[in-house]
């Protein structure tokens, strides 16, 4: 009984030398909706992570400066709340004294908790956060995917192009900053394009509501050409099959929030047939971005949306970003900002959604958009891209 | 122009309907036990639950039963099921979580916030379980759209409506001409001087448990069938607004609670109609504060003298 208390005891000590030998990690945090309103985003954010550590892991982990390095990934929930976004960003940066934040991924987050990143010094890279405001004056805070004031312009022409609309209707959360900053550019796009007043109705309501019922009876009395709404996988499939039922049949054009793959399993047939502007498009794609399908799908048995994809890329870009830096000195606020650096300097990094450059000025990459028409398979195919 | 009143008019309709349904079950817990049973909205939540994996069920979603039931022999097992199970889920509530603390003699403050802590334990244990990713309704019977005066209404939401209006003549026609009901009254009326009567108390309060939840579970089914994505917090916050709404129509009083609840649909409908809709709950809630000013009691509610 003693003896074997003994080797156990030894097999502790021996355990914990060699954790700590091997204490040469990085540590990444995660800042994301795990539950609450889009679980669906966090959990396919979670997922691209851990194929990315587990990769890196078994490659021997990132080498800086000829020093390999393990990955350690710690996954915040954030509620899909601002308030829990910003207490998820100081338990990551704080407590859990990551290197870098990953996260949060919609702009109603992103926005608040990248005060905190950019006040307490630390990079994040928001990988879903469209909102011009996210980095807007905070040299901390970077993003991978392109912006609203870009997203709303390519919605409106797609909208007066490819759907021959010369008036609109709009239908957006008015407490989400996402949807709302989105909503007011491509009003004022497309009022640009058919002169003041062509945006015939622009109704609002507010997160948690079910029955747009009295908003969307006053936009189809305006009788629009299409319906352009910027919502969540949520919501969207509400707000379709009202406007149906109120007997609204124009096309219904949405967002890069669209892009979840629980859109369809929650919308059904009501949302074939519609357009929506995103990152990328998971059909017919090439190279590296086929091989992260074709691994996700084998890993997780289902096609990864754009937040897996665009999570894959931030994470990567902050990670090619570490080993640009050289060398990690050990003091945290002093790799803080190397990291930092390194990120603001890097140029044409090849991700699986397009190629991204920061000018130094500001963490705004500019990416394509692509258009993407769901079929009547309920498939996300691949319609157009379009490049600022 | 007049169209447009009529479409917003069944707009109200059918989301006051379900206000009402639920504001009923408020409604009759309180009048019996003067008990605000805050769980109440997640036992609607619990309900639209309860109907979503009775309806996969009978399609066939689990292999218990063969697929290929036909959609609307499947709702018509759906209704009373779910009715059922969902009542069971408020008695057994009620049994585990009031009742210990009614008989001993708990004060009513702390039976509600039990009440509200079985709330947040249903919404929690339901995240838990289920995890947080949506679950989609599925649809049982084929959507059809009419056309009323120029106003599009589909068969759901015309069977919400005329739902709501028949449960309220039942329960009106349960309270106030049965014996049943006439005990809950007298229940309400004086909960220590029934039991000397020789009319079971704990039978009455079960009973109005049993119809109280069998009606949150019709508005979740009826509720989910219109909404059709389902989430654990979903009936909080209209838990909430039927609550409100059961007061201002005046708590305790069933003519109370139809009325308030499609009067706060109408509000809202028609706020967010005319003005901004930005500004729906501040201008619907501003009016009702200024019923309940003018009249603290509701609608039909009328004032109690404490007795000692």
């Amino acid at each position: 009984m003693k003896k074997s208390a003994r080797v156990l005891l030894a097999m502790v000590c021996v355990l914990l030398f060699a954790a700590a030998a091997g204490a040469e990690t990085i540590k990444i945090g995660f800042n994301i909706p795990l539950t609450g309103d889009i679980p669906k985003v966090g959990e396919m954010a979670k997922q691209s992570a851990e194929m990315l550590k587990e990769q890196i892991n078994a490659a021997g982990g990132v080498d800086v400066g000829g020093k390999k390095y393990m990955l350690e990934f710690v996954y915040v929930d954030n509620e899909t709340k601002p308030e829990s976004a910003v207490n998820a960003a100081l338990k990551l940066i704080e407590g859990e004294k990551v290197l870098a934040m990953v996260g949060p991924m919609g702009s109603g987050r992103a926005v608040p908790a990248g005060e905190v990143a950019n006040n307490l010094k630390t990079v994040m890279v928001a990988p879903w956060s469209t909102n011009p405001k996210t980095t807007l004056d905070r040299p901390y805070v970077f993003r991978a995917c392109f912006l609203d004031d870009f997203q709303g312009p390519v919605a409106a022409k797609f909208a007066t192009e490819q759907l021959s609309a010369k008036t609109a209707a709009v239908l957006f959360d008015v407490a989400q900053d996402y949807s709302k900053g989105l909503s007011e550019f491509f009003k004022k796009s497309f009022e640009e394009l058919h002169g003041a007043g062509s945006v015939v109705a622009y109704e609002t309501f507010t997160t948690k509501d079910v029955d747009f019922s009295a908003q969307l009876t006053k936009i189809i009395r305006t009788k629009p050409d299409v319906l352009f709404t910027p919502q969540y996988y949520n919501e969207v499939p509400l707000i379709v099959r009202q406007a149906r039922e109120l007997g609204f049949k124009g096309p219904i054009l949405g967002s890069d929030s669209w892009g979840s793959a629980e859109l369809m399993g929650l919308c059904g047939d009501d949302c074939k047939g519609q357009y929506f502007v995103t990152h990328y498009a998971a059909a017919g794609a090439k190279g590296a971005t086929k091989e992260f399908i074709d691994t996700f799908n084998a890993k997780y048995g289902q096609i990864p949306d754009d937040v897996g994809a665009l999570t894959w890329d931030a994470t990567n870009m902050a990670l090619a970003a570490i080993k640009n830096m050289g060398a990690l000195s050990g003091d945290l606020s002093k790799d803080r900002d190397s990291l930092r650096e390194a990120m603001a300097s890097m140029r044409g990094f090849e991700g699986i959604t397009g190629t991204m450059s920061f000018d130094g000025t500001i963490g705004d990459p500019a990416k394509c958009a692509v258009i993407v028409k769901i079929d009547d398979a309920g498939e996300f195919t691949y319609h157009e891209t379009v490049c600022p | 122009m007049l169209e447009t009143i009529i479409q917003q008019g069944v707009n109200a309709l059918q989301l006051g309907s379900y206000y009402s349904l639920i504001a009923l079950g408020y409604c009759l817990v309180y009048g019996v036990l003067l008990l605000i049973n805050f769980a109440h909205g997640d036992i609607f939540m619990v309900g639209a639950y309860i109907a979503f994996f009775c309806a996969t069920a009978f399609l066939g979603h689990y292999g218990l039963i063969d697929a290929g039931m036909p959609g609307w022999i499947v709702l018509a097992l759906t209704v009373p099921l779910t009715m059922l199970l969902t009542s069971g889920v408020g008695i057994f509530i009620e049994r585990v979580a009031y009742r210990p603390l009614r008989l001993k003699g708990a004060n009513r403050l702390y039976v509600v916030i039990t009440a509200l802590m079985m709330g947040i334990i249903l919404q929690y244990g339901n995240l838990s379980m289920l995890g947080a990713s949506r679950k989609a309704f599925p649809n049982l019977v084929p959507r059809v759209l009419f056309e009323i005066g120029g106003a599009t209404v589909t068969s759901l939401k015309l069977a919400s409506i005329v739902t709501c209006f028949l449960v309220f003549g039942l329960l009106q026609w349960i309270v106030t001409r049965t014996k049943i009901g006439m005990a809950m009254r007298a229940v309400s009326y004086d909960k220590f001087a029934v039991p000397l009567m020789g009319i079971p108390l704990d039978i009455v309060i079960v009973f109005t448990f049993f119809l109280g939840s069998s009606m949150a579970g019709l508005a979740g089914l009826l509720y989910a069938m219109n909404f059709p994505v389902l989430d654990p917090f979903m009936g909080a916050l209209v838990g909430w607004k039927a609550f409100i709404a059961a007061v201002v129509g005046g708590i305790g009083d069933i003519r109370g609670a139809f009325i308030g609840g499609f009067l706060l649909a109408f509000l809202e409908v028609f706020v967010a109609a005319t003005f901004s809709s930005e500004l729906r709950d501040l201008i619907s809630f501003t009016i009702l504060l200024g019923i309940l000013s003018w009249k603290p009691t509701g609608l039909f509610g009328k004032p109690r003298t404490t007795k000692i």
